[in-house]
């Protein structure tokens, strides 16, 4: 039998060690069922994760793929640190497309050097006025915001159906569902010549460090992870719970809503009707892989930015379905989840009785 | 006014499903564990009860299949949160995104295979009367099982001792541990037949709603399934009123076209989602109401103290 013993203090080592452990045991049980697939394991796993990242455009490919789900990482941990469950995200991102893609369809022959700024606070807006809808039903009706931001998901990604296949569709195009391309001046200048990494990822790493500057310096940092660790305590020196609900949803959703600006403006350059690989969705895993912490998130961002390249290279050389990311998306987060006990409990085995004799 | 037969059959397969998985996740929810991983649960439920019949050609075995499918991911939930006191939203939505992925892996090999739908009753004379008979006589089996399973969850929580137990639990779980009951058992049973359920509610959809598997086939019903929970309070009987008006919503779209109303369909698609926000609010905004039927221990880990 399992049984958990409260340790005294968190154990520090075991805060960096369990995010090392939990990938550990991901590789092994994902090993196993490549094994089960007919595949050989250690050709698999080198495909998933050595691959893809073993010239320089591959290491690129992972800053395009890392840098949303950076920048909508940091925003959710602030949430989760404060227990607003915004697993909204993906269509935060999306409304963040529609609005900042929406003025570069508008002015589709511009050629100014403000419309790209312009593009990007209007995403920031567009995806915190999704999360604004969330954090007014939670403070104003008591409505659950996981079930509230989940379910404007759908109807965020069917508006942008809506779009691009009928008012915003491309009038010079085939009849695809897809808008006209951005003009250049619409879209974000790339850092490196022969690469796709673009001004997105320069500022990913400034939300990473404005993030941490947030957490560990400011007021209501402070605030987000007192009301996280003790909500009474909270209560008592009159932090309000409702202003923590409204500065995270604002903030996750500002920040989901400029990553869907970033792909949108960036590696795809148009609204097509699918513009993410649901980013929304895996930052939630990235959050608690870098342990809710703005470095940590910097770190699981790069993961998990790997475990989609290798997803789509393992399609083309090993013949594997492409949800196999998924599925180790979520082993991994499994084992983050159990691993953490070990941080607040030792983990004995044996009996209760047996404890007693030898005490 | 002969589409009218027509339309009540869809709103009743598109309400069984919710309807099979609310009332797993209502018993779930009562022991005082909200289980958020309903939509990956129903997934893995609709893979493998499509799979087992697609192999052996038997679909009750594969709605055995789903039920254990789902009784197993539930195990994973329950051992995370249960014996290793992990944070019970995270571990919901890891297994979301472990089913959907899970789900999409197994069923890759299933794409474009063709089943039996399951079988329709039919009792001679009775499932030819006009109108009714094919109402009330002419479903498959599951559907009678899903009214059958709510009228038993609300004989099971009002009147049986193990009903009250499972309550006493989830309202207050150290008083339940104090007076010699196994809060974790319990705890672990009630997850381990909202898995059940949800599993069942998977292979209506792969068996019988559309049988034919697709990835990602749930489109959202695991997390309306949620939310139905709330709206009807923890009670079933508004279980049951619930997951009928968010069938009929959810078929409107399908009928909108042929009554001529010319709205773009992914507006019409809209509506369960945006049902179910503007239902949520409605219900949640009575606090009072909530916190008399909410268990009042929902969401929170319990570690005995020896």
């Amino acid at each position: 039998m399992i049984r958990l013993e409260p340790r005294r203090q968190h154990s520090q080592a075991m805060v960096y060690l369990s995010p090392v452990l939990a990938i550990i045991m991901t590789l092994v049980v994902g090993g196993i069922i490549f094994a089960f697939m007919g595949k050989n394991p250690f050709d698999a796993l080198y495909t998933f994760f050595i691959l893809p990242i073993n010239n320089s455009y591959g290491i690129s490919e992972l800053l395009v793929k890392a840098t949303p789900l950076v920048i909508i990482a940091i925003g959710l941990a602030m949430g989760f640190r404060a227990n607003v469950w915004n697993i909204g995200a993906e269509g935060q991102l999306t409304m963040g497309a529609i609005f900042g893609g929406g003025l570069a369809l508008y002015f589709y022959d511009s050629t100014s050097v403000f419309l790209l700024p312009a593009m990007m606070v209007l995403g920031a807006i567009g995806g915190a006025f999704w999360g604004a809808i969330p954090a007014l039903l939670r403070t104003r009706f008591n409505a659950n915001e996981i079930l509230t931001s989940l379910m404007l998901t759908y109807v965020a990604t069917l508006f942008l159906s809506f779009l691009v296949h009928g008012p915003w569709r491309n009038p010079e195009g085939f009849n695809f569902p897809e808008s006209r391309p951005f003009p250049d001046a619409g879209l974000l200048p790339m850092i490196f010549d022969g690469t796709r990494v673009h001004l997105g990822t320069a500022i990913a790493v400034f939300v990473v460090l404005a993030g941490w500057l947030l957490l560990s310096k400011s007021v209501i940092g402070f605030q987000l992870r007192v009301v996280g660790k003790a909500p009474q305590a909270a209560r008592h020196v009159g932090f309000r719970q409702k202003r923590m609900v409204w500065f995270t949803l604002l903030l996750s959703g500002g920040l989901s809503g400029l990553a869907g600006l970033f792909e949108v403006a960036g590696p795809i350059g148009q609204l097509q009707s699918s513009i993410s690989p649901g980013y929304g969705f895996t930052a939630i895993i990235v959050a608690f892989l870098g342990r809710l912490h703005p470095v940590g998130i910097l770190f699981g961002g790069l993961i998990m930015a790997l475990t989609y390249l290798g997803g789509e290279l393992a399609q083309m050389t090993l013949q594997l379905p492409n949800a196999v990311t998924g599925l180790f998306q979520g082993i991994l987060l499994f084992f983050l989840l159990a691993c953490d006990v070990l941080t607040k409990y030792r983990v004995r085995f044996g009996s209760i009785a047996a404890k007693g004799r030898t005490a | 006014m002969d589409w009218i037969v027509p339309f009540i059959l869809t709103v009743i397969t598109a309400s069984t499903p919710l309807l099979l998985a609310a009332s797993g996740e209502l018993v779930t929810e009562k022991s005082g564990v909200l289980n958020l991983g309903v939509e990956g649960m129903m997934l893995v439920g609709a893979i493998a009860g499509f799979a087992v019949t697609a192999t052996t050609g038997s679909a009750v075995l594969g709605i055995v299949g789903a039920m254990c499918a789902g009784v197993l991911m539930s195990l994973i939930f329950a051992f995370l949160t249960l014996t290793l006191m992990a944070n019970q939203v995270a571990t919901g939505l890891a297994l979301t995104i472990f089913g959907v992925g899970f789900s999409a892996l197994v069923g890759s090999g299933f794409v474009g295979f063709a089943i039996q739908p399951l079988p329709s009753l039919s009792i001679p004379g009775l499932s030819s009367i006009p109108v009714l008979g094919p109402i009330l006589f002419g479903q498959d089996f599951l559907v009678y099982l899903s009214f059958a399973i709510v009228v038993g969850i609300g004989y099971f929580l009002t009147k049986t001792r193990a009903g009250l137990i499972l309550k006493a639990v989830g309202d207050s779980h150290h008083s339940a541990n104090a007076i010699g009951y196994s809060v974790i058992k319990i705890r672990y049973l009630a997850t381990m037949f909202g898995g059940a359920m949800s599993g069942l509610a998977g292979a209506y959809l792969s068996l019988s709603y559309t049988p034919m598997w697709a990835e990602n086939m749930t489109a959202g019903r695991g997390w309306i399934a949620l939310a139905l929970v709330v709206f009807a309070t923890w009670r079933p009987g508004r279980l049951l009123a619930g997951a009928y008006m968010f069938g009929l919503i959810s078929v409107m779209q399908l009928h909108a076209q042929g009554a001529g109303i010319h709205v773009p369909s992914q507006f019409m698609s809209m509506l369960p989602y945006l049902a179910t926000v503007i239902v949520l609010v409605i219900i949640s905004s009575d606090r009072a109401k909530i916190r008399l039927n909410a268990p009042a221990c929902i969401g929170q880990a319990f570690r005995a103290t020896q």
